[in-house]
């Protein structure tokens, strides 16, 4: 077995992971995380399946630094509305008390 | 002269990027300017490619894979003169609607401008990872709309939105990732050739991935769930933009990826998979619909159903022979451009209705009949469409897809399209019929602005003379 494909299935095993804990989890800070394994596990994919021949492909990598921006992009966008959930939810608590 | 390939692009941008530095809440007339200025390069494009075909752009000069290419055919430019054509009246509406009401408008410019920018991207993307790409950005532009108004709950269905559709766009993009491993390639153009129904086993798990992750995107039932709340919840210019072309823009890729790049791969046990959930999301959505005590979630509902229909067009387009297959990618597409411009102004019409009288029962709607006039003619109007009557595009849709349906032999798909229909019929009328009442008693009428009612009223009268301009915008589907 060679070892991008090694890599390749990692990488399957932590989408799998992600996506469970994605869809199975109920705090919002825990799914958050689930799906920054999910993308890592994608990322190990397109890396590892993209080596030809043992010489690494410079095209998915130039994608997966892409994917990267985008997952922190969306990352920083779930936690800000994470934030805000938490602090509406302290105000019902206070308003109750 | 501007190449309208690049400058749908960049003019959202521009216009998004300004808003941001002049401040919250600004750049409304920068952006209806720009707006125009983009329709008018949507119709110079649509003109172009019904002239000369199909045709690809590379970025900065630089070709594919080194650069990006954008390409255009026929159906990338019919849905690009959709999101312009819904988007500018949207923006005259949004002015006046923040004007009279101060929700969530500070960042509704930028973020429209972006959101805008990603999806004309998306219709002229070449390649499956640049449709990743903009798909991200349009989720997350879409999300911040979501949000935008700020209270616990449309704060929780955009988180809620958020993680659905980043579930949808990790599976696309697992998908690319197997795509390239298997060909060395993300290119439409270059990889469509090199499927064949004897792929590897990955390429179809990947067909499976992608169409599942955008599934969930497009809110196809049973993955629904998160639609309702994030568009019902959110300020009525938002819920339009969303409900007319954020669900479009996953459906027109679905479609894309099923008749060019995964055609090889298709069945026909898959295609009738793929018209029964469009048939579930049809007759649920309905029903759903029927059983809302608020005026908005009624809409949102509604929109699962008629995205129920767009979906029937793949059992009726796949292995059906050429006429069947080409009269139900019209009806399909069709029914994308008239669903967008009806819904669009059934929301904003809502969102006037509510503005004025300051609630959102359906059960208390008595006196708009006699004081909103002109915004209940376009709720009803946008009915017409969604319910499919002459000479409405909804009419064309649901007549292209039925005579489809009969030529293929397939009688099923049109008891549900039938049946829906009369569902619809329930819905809208549910709404007509408390609106006729007489005013309730200690109700007060805002009154609102004219540039609330009508630049809902010419999107609803767009949705039924579509119907009338059905064979122009067929006949620049099939070119190139």
């Amino acid at each position: 077995m060679s070892a991008g494909l090694l890599y390749a299935l990692a990488g399957a095993a932590l989408f799998a992971l992600g996506v469970a804990g994605l869809i199975l989890r109920a705090h919002p800070l825990r799914k958050i995380l689930a799906f920054n394994v999910m993308g890592s596990g994608a990322f190990l994919v397109l890396v590892g399946l993209g080596q030809r021949d043992g010489t690494a492909d410079p095209v998915p990598q130039a994608m997966v630094l892409t994917g990267i921006v985008v997952a922190i992009a969306a990352t920083a966008l779930a936690l800000a509305l994470a934030r805000r959930l938490l602090e509406h939810g302290n105000e019902r608590e206070e308003t109750d008390a | 002269m501007l190449d309208p390939l690049p400058w749908l692009i960049l003019l959202p941008l521009l216009w998004a990027t300004l808003a941001f530095v002049r401040g919250p809440g600004r750049g409304g007339r920068l952006a209806m300017a720009g707006l125009l200025l983009q329709l008018a390069l949507a119709g110079g494009l649509a003109g172009q490619v019904a002239g000369e075909g199909a045709r690809v752009y590379a970025v900065g000069g630089w070709g594919a894979p080194l650069g990006i290419d954008l390409a255009v055919d026929g159906l990338s430019a019919v849905m690009l003169l959709l999101a312009q054509a819904v988007a500018l009246p949207l923006a005259v509406y949004a002015r006046a609607y923040y004007a009279a009401h101060d929700d969530g408008a500070r960042y509704f410019w930028p973020l429209t401008g972006t959101l805008l920018a990603a999806m004309n991207a998306l219709f002229l993307a070449a390649d499956v990872f640049n449709l990743y790409v903009t798909l991200e950005l349009l989720g997350l532009a879409a999300v911040g709309l979501v949000a935008s108004s700020g209270g616990a709950g449309p704060v929780t269905a955009a988180l809620r939105y958020l993680l659905a559709t980043l579930l949808g766009s990790g599976a696309y993009l697992f998908g690319v990732a197997l795509l390239y491993g298997a060909y060395g390639s993300v290119s439409l153009t270059e990889l469509a050739p090199l499927l064949g129904a004897d792929a590897p086993l990955a390429v179809f798990l990947a067909a499976a991935l992608m169409l599942l992750g955008l599934m969930l995107k497009t809110a196809l039932f049973p993955f629904h769930f998160w639609l309702p709340p994030a568009h019902g919840g959110a300020p009525a210019p938002v819920s339009a933009l969303l409900s007319a072309l954020v669900v479009k823009a996953s459906f027109y890729l679905i479609l894309r990826l099923w008749l060019d790049l995964f055609a090889p791969l298709t069945s026909v046990a898959a295609a009738q998979f793929l018209g029964l959930l469009g048939a579930a999301a049809i007759l649920w959505g309905s029903l759903m619909a029927l059983a809302q005590t608020r005026l908005k979630m009624l809409v949102a509902y509604s929109t699962v159903a008629q995205i129920g229909y767009l979906f029937l067009l793949f059992p009726l387009a796949t292995h059906t022979g050429a006429l069947a297959a080409s009269g139900a990618l019209q009806g399909g597409v069709m029914q994308a451009l008239s669903h967008g411009l009806a819904k669009a102004a059934m929301f904003t019409a809502a969102g006037t209705v509510i503005l004025s009288l300051g609630r959102d029962d359906i059960a208390r709607l008595g006196g708009v009949s006699s004081r909103l006039p002109l915004t209940l003619f376009t709720f009803a109007l946008a009915g017409v469409t969604l319910l499919g009557l002459p000479p409405s595009g909804g009419f064309t849709a649901k007549w292209l897809l039925m005579s489809s349906a009969l030529h293929s032999g397939q009688w099923g798909w049109v008891a549900v399209m039938i049946l829906g229909g009369l569902l619809a019929t329930a819905y809208v009328f549910k709404v007509l019929r408390q609106a006729f009442l007489p005013v309730e008693a200690g109700t007060k009428f805002k009154p609102v602005p004219r540039m609330l009612e009508w630049p809902a009223f010419l999107l609803a009268l767009a949705s039924l003379l579509l119907g009338l301009r059905a064979g122009e915008v067929l006949s620049l589907l099939g070119a190139g």
